[in-house]
């Protein structure tokens, strides 16, 4: 066990160096050079000579490999260099954003478990009645909705039709529903359509069987139904990680939340690199390391995979 | 309960012949747009400024006085073309690079398909998101962000099919029968895996629509004043109060054409796995 988990963490520690690798050769492939784009962000008259220092100054003359080493050294470090727009570290503006973006995205996945789970059950045990049919229906048009979609129409309807909600996000609870929810929708439809077949097998087991023979009420069966699919909610949750992180980009940035896919757009626009690449890393580590980690947690819940 | 498969199997047939045919009707719109459309798409009119839906503009006129239904129609063509385009490619190399994996295996075989790891281990819009900013805008951009992952799904299918025919009897006889390798991948192996591929790349369809008219609504994809469905909604967004249909226009369009597609998808997925 322990050799298997060393070996895990040996894979992972590679994935993240292709990663950075792969971060740092975009930036060296981006058009345009580092120093002049620094220069014109701030607004600074280029002459050879401003360039030229600016370029030694960044390191940017040294060759392609140990530019890779000094930069790796700095990530590790926590030093993902500075701004081109501000000089402000990079480090810091993508943890703040990273703080507001955890809030959002842990309120969709809270809400849309809560709302997909008993979705679930009840289409699960009423399956191929009324009730199955129009969840069926509603989470596969919600799946097919893209993000930026949902939002741009949430916001039409209830901060311009009914004036309920602000149309800019200011980080207050009242200003977190709609983003929260435009992230949801797609969310329930998934989960609701993942758990739902994970449901049915379980219904189809012998011990269900065995339950129904023995005349066992249906609610209890439910409850068992419940216990033995909790663990499947940590794979299904582990599966949306990525379309969690892409849709945050798309609605932080039309409802204005603070968060890091907002910062990115605006880094985007502005090209500020350290701060595309910083992005990249951070949400390329998360997403690999939660991956294992649902990986690893689904073998210890679950004693039949661990073979 | 043989007759009842069967009758799941024509009710499955019955899905896959409406939402089959809607799709052709969708593509046959955005291809012969010119004949559809009722005015020049990119024709400015400063006199029919944001005006609502009326006999000569059907869906209203949006910012520029543009005609919004011709630029639905039109931009259709952008959307669906660029997923089309975008599958097809990434069919062609994933098939190529997975058949050619499983048949022969070895060093090559390993190293593509720890590419094909790597890549599935990073979030994939993240990588996009990136890509397309890093290159900056443009469809081109958008395309090369979205393709760097979608032939892995190809590439995986294609090499799990073949390795699981190659040793079956009738390649062997091929084999021994002196046909060359080229033969035998293009009349067996090839007919042999293409119907799970051909599935995976109707599936891909919708995903992908997602993927490259997100992108242009963030301005990462399409640039203005090309007619592009994620673009004209981001551009159209700023004044949604004053002309909510050039928003809603374009949205119906991308809801319905991807759930048609998904639709599609679905339908044949089942009606294989029956």
């Amino acid at each position: 066990m322990i050799k298997k988990i060393a070996g895990k963490i040996i894979g992972l520690i590679v994935i993240l160096l292709i990663l950075s690798f792969f971060v740092f050769l975009l930036l060296y492939l981006a058009p345009g050079d580092p120093a002049e784009k620094r220069l014109t962000s701030q607004g600074i008259v280029i002459t050879k000579e401003v360039l030229q220092a600016e370029q030694e100054r960044l390191g940017l003359l040294k060759p392609f490999f140990v530019r890779y080493g000094e930069w790796l050294l700095g990530v590790i470090r926590g030093d993902f260099g500075l701004s081109f727009k501000d000089d402000r570290p990079v480090a810091a503006k993508l943890a703040a954003g990273l703080q507001n973006t955890c809030i959002l995205a842990m309120a969709s996945l809270v809400f849309s478990l809560l709302i997909s789970y008993p979705l679930a059950l009840l289409s699960a045990m009423r399956k191929d009645r009324i009730a199955d049919h129009i969840i069926k229906v509603f989470s596969f048009i919600g799946n097919s909705l893209p993000n930026f979609l949902i939002s741009v129409l949430l916001m039409y309807f209830f901060c311009i039709k009914l004036n309920l909600f602000p149309v800019i996000a200011d980080g207050s609870l009242k200003g977190l529903f709609l983003p929260m929810l435009s992230l949801s929708i797609p969310m329930i439809s998934r989960f609701t359509r993942q758990m739902r077949s994970e449901m049915i097998l379980q219904l189809s087991e012998d011990y269900v069987t065995g339950m129904r023979l023995r005349g066992v009420k249906e609610r209890y069966i439910a409850v068992n139904i419940i216990r033995n699919s909790l663990g499947h909610v940590i794979t299904i949750i582990g599966l949306q990680i990525g379309t969690l992180m892409a849709g945050s980009v798309v609605i932080e940035t039309i409802f204005r939340w603070p968060g890091i896919g907002k910062l990115v757009m605006d880094s985007i626009t502005s090209r500020d690199y350290p701060v595309i690449m910083g992005f990249v890393l951070v949400m390329g580590t998360i997403y690999v390391v939660i991956n294992r980690l649902t990986d690893l947690c689904y073998h210890l819940l679950d004693p039949r995979v661990r073979t | 309960m043989k007759t009842r498969s069967k009758k799941t199997r024509r009710q499955l047939l019955i899905r896959i012949g409406i939402a089959a045919a809607i799709a052709m009707l969708l593509i046959v719109v955005v291809v012969f747009a010119g004949a559809f459309a009722p005015n020049d798409p990119y024709q400015t009119n400063a006199a029919f400024i944001r005006k609502p839906p009326c006999a000569e503009y059907p869906l209203g006129t949006d910012n520029l006085g543009r005609c919004v239904l011709s630029r639905v129609i039109y931009g259709g063509r952008t959307t669906i073309a660029a997923t089309f385009f975008l599958v097809a490619v990434s069919f062609v190399i994933g098939t190529v690079i997975g058949i050619l994996c499983g048949l022969f295996g070895g060093i090559v075989d390993r190293f593509l398909m720890r590419i094909a790891d790597v890549t599935l281990a990073f979030p994939q819009m993240v990588i996009a998101l990136a890509v397309a900013g890093i290159l900056g805008g443009g469809l081109g951009g958008a395309l090369i962000a979205l393709g760097i992952t979608m032939w892995v799904s190809f590439a995986r299918l294609a090499r799990s099919h073949t390795l699981s025919i190659k040793n079956e009897p009738y390649i062997q006889t091929a084999l021994l029968a002196g046909k060359s390798t080229g033969y035998i991948v293009l009349r067996h192996i090839l007919p042999n895996t293409m119907a799970p591929i051909l599935t995976n790349a109707l599936t891909q369809i919708g995903m992908t629509m997602i993927g490259i008219s997100g992108l242009s609504f963030l301005g990462l994809g399409v640039v203005p004043p090309t007619a592009e469905w994620g673009s004209m909604i981001n551009e159209a967004r700023a004044y949604i109060q004053i002309a909510p249909w050039a928003v809603l226009a374009p949205a119906v369009a991308t809801i319905i054409t991807i759930i048609v597609f998904n639709y599609l998808g679905d339908a044949v997925m089942d009606y294989r796995d029956l």
